[in-house]
């Protein structure tokens, strides 16, 4: 046995000091002022599980300054003053004010400004601001915004009790908006199921069929559980078919839900490492120069983004769009830089390429070290590119993948629109396909050079704007992209821009297939194996070139 | 075998006690520096977490040489670069023991490149101190461990989610190389034989180094923590793959509050590469924080950001290393002279303060205490301290968690032996595998 050491009488002494006022509460249904200023400046120096007991307190208080108290400690928002320990509520804690104003948190009312460096956050943990989550949307339930009353009720469901019921079938009586009727609807069901009455019960799973929300699914899949000897533990066999006709029309739309998801996944995998490798199809695949920097051009790109945000920091929003033309250039000018001073003294001489260009690429490596430090640089991402789109419950499509996509799709179409149709496109195809005869007909062949590996160059600067979106703007950026690259070209065909896209999707979708099988680490080797496999029966690829163009290869 | 081994520990410790004496004179004047070996990569995929350790190391050096140096000597950094490639840590050391005649090291980040510069210090008896958290099971003569052994981090941590915070389902998340393996091969140990958690409520995962497409996973552990048991992630997910996974947890809009992450190797240094709004509220265990208030936390930031920049941030290894070097000052002091085996004879039992308060202590098993706390990302990149333990927690070199483990013993000072078995009465030596 040991004694209560002060902290835990301090404990023992609040929970008391709630249970009490909690009963005070319910029976007068709302504490005055001094009480409540009393509660707020407990919070001062409580700890944790005091802070969510407070929280309750305040929760169930029925004081108009509860709801305003309990957002701001949940958002963090919730002040002390170092000087006088006094709590307040800020409105804002943006990070360009130089003063925070102050509000009272009883009257609401605004009661002077200080400097953020005199006010220390009222610090909260995960498990409260759960709690915290789940209680505030209950103020939130009357509000005329139908948007904010369906998130309160969504939120309200993942942790139901006899209080959020009530007030849910409250408001279930005056509710207008079909969505939030649906969600109410759905909770009241939920509730339903722990009735007595076998007909609610069997009503309410019924109607619980066509609802995807993950607590509906638990709580079916509760009740049919078994006991160690496989019999249920549920009794009533009315009870037990309609749950499991239920659950079996939820799982197959889950599963349905769970196909797409899976080939957007590899879609939008397939298309990162299409629009990394179209610029290598260029290099590669056109031109015929094996270029190990490749990756470390995308990493230029990256980086471009980076320094487009240090220079207009106040419109991130804004900025991957000047970074898109900004990296094409920047790797662009890089690449037209490497083809006349290094690549080409070398053409023709493969192995004597490969040897420059990944040297080249360890220069480049440094090169950013040195400029930008080893460390990791954050960029920001977009607001417009964070979130997901979210289908219902279950299905959902994060922005950020579905925005590559588009972009892949678009750089590709750009690109086969400039070499079909633009001057330099022609240049660039009558090049490939017979130098000599280009030449007699009067192309620069020298300067069509410089500008493919320039536009190849510059694709990979865009690959990296957008992958600055998805991983790590560091020196070894590249590395991680350049065998993928390769890979890709190689499999969808060398020489044919269509074979890169459509390698890559393919690609794409295997990995993300053989993913929850087999493990992102198998997965990786297995999709290795099979595409040496794919490679050796056929050693041009999916789509190989045909015609004369080949031959001269 | 073994015999052989003991034979040689023995007659490398005679051939010490009969050399020193005589070669005092002649190696060590009294004018000549100190030399301090710094093993850190520079530059490879490891350069973003080990620069910042070097300039550590030389930071303390000059601090010591303003204060008078050690033993009326100054003190001489001897920095070089094993370029994050395992094999040229062996290489480094043995050119830093030999070639650079150096009196100390403080080296290493991964556990692959301490596993390859091991041999060396054990054959040339060098000293090293290695400064990071790691999976434990290893104890040599020759290494000085200041990063925390798993039951100073990993275990802390996860009676730390199961009794606060009430977590029943687990994901142990890892990258496929040596520390998450064994780490994760302890936890699950522990979760099961300790805590009694069924097998289906636990789902490891390995990925590949620089794993940078995380949607079919994070998609699979939403539907694994979505099952009505609350669910965390326990990850060991190594540097540069931590910023993609994160990224996509917040873009799959799975929160804190959902399914927390505790992570071992994500600190403020790694955090300082990231927009860290989304990431709120995910956890980390370490022994320290740069948040903590504290006069001499206080002290050692302000002389940091002095010297580095107003925007550099301190973390966990740096302590590390702050307290290692502390030890090993303090223990020269002590033994009268820098020979590695009168530094060894003296440094059980050397104490020195935290950062963060409390004090840490030298093991007769090379591991120190220390305090344990369990910190929540706030929005600037820094940590809120939400949990420690009460004083601290001594490194334990063999876990108690698993079977084969649990026999072992490392003491360096009664057994002079780093892995002996207490039921055999044994002494195995040290363990590389």
């Amino acid at each position: 046995m040991t004694i209560a050491t002060r902290g835990e009488w301090r404990t023992i002494w609040l929970l008391l000091a709630v249970f009490f006022l909690g009963l005070s509460v319910s029976a007068e249904a709302q504490i005055d002022d001094e009480d409540f200023r009393a509660v707020v400046a407990e919070l001062v120096d409580a700890n944790f599980r005091e802070k969510t007991a407070l929280a309750e307190l305040l929760l169930e208080s029925g004081h108009p300054g509860a709801p305003d108290v309990l957002t701001a400690l949940m958002e963090g928002r919730l002040f002390i003053r170092d000087q006088d320990t006094q709590v307040f509520v800020i409105e804002s804690t943006s990070d360009d004010l130089l003063e925070f104003v102050l509000l009272d948190p009883v009257s609401r009312e605004t009661v002077g400004s200080s400097s953020p460096d005199q006010l220390s956050r009222i610090i909260t943990n995960n498990q409260l601001r759960r709690f915290l989550r789940t209680a505030v949307p209950r103020f939130s339930l009357s509000s005329p915004d139908n948007e904010i009353r369906l998130e309160a009720v969504r939120q309200l469901l993942r942790a139901l009790d006899d209080t959020v019921i009530d007030l849910l079938r409250q408001r279930a009586n005056q509710e207008t908006d079909p969505r939030v009727l649906f969600e109410i609807r759905t909770a009241l069901a939920l509730s339903d199921l722990d009735s007595n009455n076998r007909q609610t019960r069997i009503s309410a799973i019924n109607l619980l069929t066509d609802r995807l929300n993950p607590e509906v699914h638990n709580r079916l899949s509760v009740i049919l559980e078994r006991d160690e000897n496989g019999n249920y533990l549920e009794t009533d066999e009315g009870v037990l078919l309609a749950a499991t006709e239920a659950l079996g029309s939820i799982d197959t739309t889950r599963t349905f839900y769970s196909i797409i998801e899976t080939a957007f996944f590899g879609l939008s995998l397939g298309s990162v490492l299409a629009l990394a490798a179209i610029g290598l199809a260029i290099t590669f695949g056109v031109m015929g120069v094996i270029n190990m920097a490749h990756g470390e051009l995308i990493m230029l790109g990256a980086y471009t983004t980076y320094v487009v945000q240090l220079l207009m920091p106040n419109n991130i929003d804004l900025s991957l769009l000047v970074a898109i033309p900004a990296g094409f250039l920047v790797a662009g000018l890089a690449g037209v830089l490497i083809e006349r001073t290094i690549i080409r003294f070398l053409y023709g001489r493969p192995l004597e390429t490969l040897l420059a260009t990944f040297g080249l690429s360890l220069v480049l490596q440094q090169f950013v070290r040195s400029v930008f430090t080893a460390n990791n640089r954050p960029v920001e991402a977009p607001s417009w590119m964070s979130g997901t789109l979210r289908f219902n419950e279950i299905f959902s499509l994060t922005y950020n993948r579905i925005y590559i996509v588009i972009l892949t799709l678009a750089v590709f179409g750009i690109l086969l629109a400039v070499l079909r149709f633009s001057r330099v496109g022609l240049d660039i195809r009558a090049v490939s396909q017979n130098r000599l005869m280009a030449r007699a007909m009067g192309v620069r062949s020298a300067w069509v050079d410089a500008m493919t590996f320039g536009l190849g160059s510059g694709i990979a600067g865009v690959a990296g704007v957008a992958l600055s979106q998805l991983t790590n703007v560091g020196p070894n950026l590249g590395q991680s992209y350049i065998i993928d690259s390769f890979m890709v070209v190689v499999f969808g065909g060398v020489g044919n821009i269509w074979g890169t896209l459509i390698g890559g999707m393919s690609l794409g979708i295997i990995n993300k297939v053989i993913e929850p099988f087999a493990g992102a680490v198998l997965g990786k080797i297995l999709v290795l194996i099979g595409v040496i496999l794919f490679i050796q029966r056929r050693p041009r690829g999916l789509f190989p070139q045909t015609g004369r163009a080949a031959e001269g290869m | 075998m073994k015999l052989k081994y003991i034979c040689f520990v023995a007659l490398l410790a005679l051939a010490g006690n009969a050399c020193a004496p005589s070669e005092d004179a002649s190696s060590d004047p009294q004018d000549d520096p100190i030399r301090v070996g710094v093993l850190h990569s520079l530059s490879g995929s490891m350069a973003i977490s080990e620069t910042t350790l070097k300039d550590t190391v030389e930071m303390l050096i000059d601090e010591q040489n303003a204060r008078g140096g050690l033993l009326g000597r100054q003190l001489e950094a001897v920095v070089v670069d094993p370029a994050s490639d395992w094999p040229l840590f062996a290489e480094q050391a043995r050119n830093l023991l030999e070639v650079e005649q150096v009196d100390v090291v403080f080296g290493c980040w991964t556990s692959v490149s301490r596993k390859s510069v091991l041999p060396v210090f054990e054959e040339l008896n060098g000293l090293l101190f290695y400064p990071v958290q790691y999976e434990g099971e290893e104890s040599s003569k020759n290494v000085i461990y200041t990063g925390a052994a798993p039951n100073q981090q990993a275990i802390p941590a996860i009676d730390y989610l199961r009794n606060e915070v009430g977590i029943e389902r687990w994901v142990l998340e890892g990258t496929d190389y040596v520390y998450p393996r064994t780490t994760n091969r302890i936890l699950e140990a522990y979760l099961k034989d300790e805590l009694g958690v069924a097998d289906e409520d636990i789902s490891i995962n390995y990925t590949p180094f620089g794993h940078s497409d995380w949607q079919t996973r994070v998609s699979e552990i939403e539907s694994f923590g979505s099952a009505g048991k609350l669910t965390a992630v326990v990850s060991t997910i190594n540097g540069d793959a931590n910023v993609p996974f994160y990224l996509e947890l917040a873009n799959q809009e799975i929160s804190a509050e959902d399914i927390p992450v505790v992570a071992f190797s994500v600190g403020e240094e790694e955090l300082s590469g990231l927009d860290t709004e989304p990431l709120v509220g995910h956890l980390a265990a370490w022994n320290y924080f740069q948040s903590i208030e504290d006069p001499m936390n206080s002290e050692f930031i302000t002389n940091w950001k002095q010297r580095m920049g107003e925007s550099r941030t301190t973390n966990d290894p740096m302590e590390a290393h702050y307290i290692g070097f502390n030890l090993w000052a303090k223990a020269v002091e002590q033994a009268g002279t820098t020979d590695v085996d009168a530094v060894l004879a003296a440094l059980p039992g050397t104490e020195t303060p935290n950062l963060t308060g409390g004090t840490a202590r030298l093991l007769a098993n090379h591991h120190i205490t220390k305090p344990v706390f369990i910190g929540e990302v706030r929005a600037d990149g820094q940590f809120d301290v939400v949990w420690q333990t009460d004083g601290t927690v001594e490194g334990d070199a063999w876990t108690n968690h698993l079977p084969d483990s649990r026999v072992i013993e490392a003491d360096w000072v009664e057994l002079e032996c780093g892995n002996y078995n207490t039921e055999t009465g044994i002494c195995s030596g040290t363990n590389y595998e």
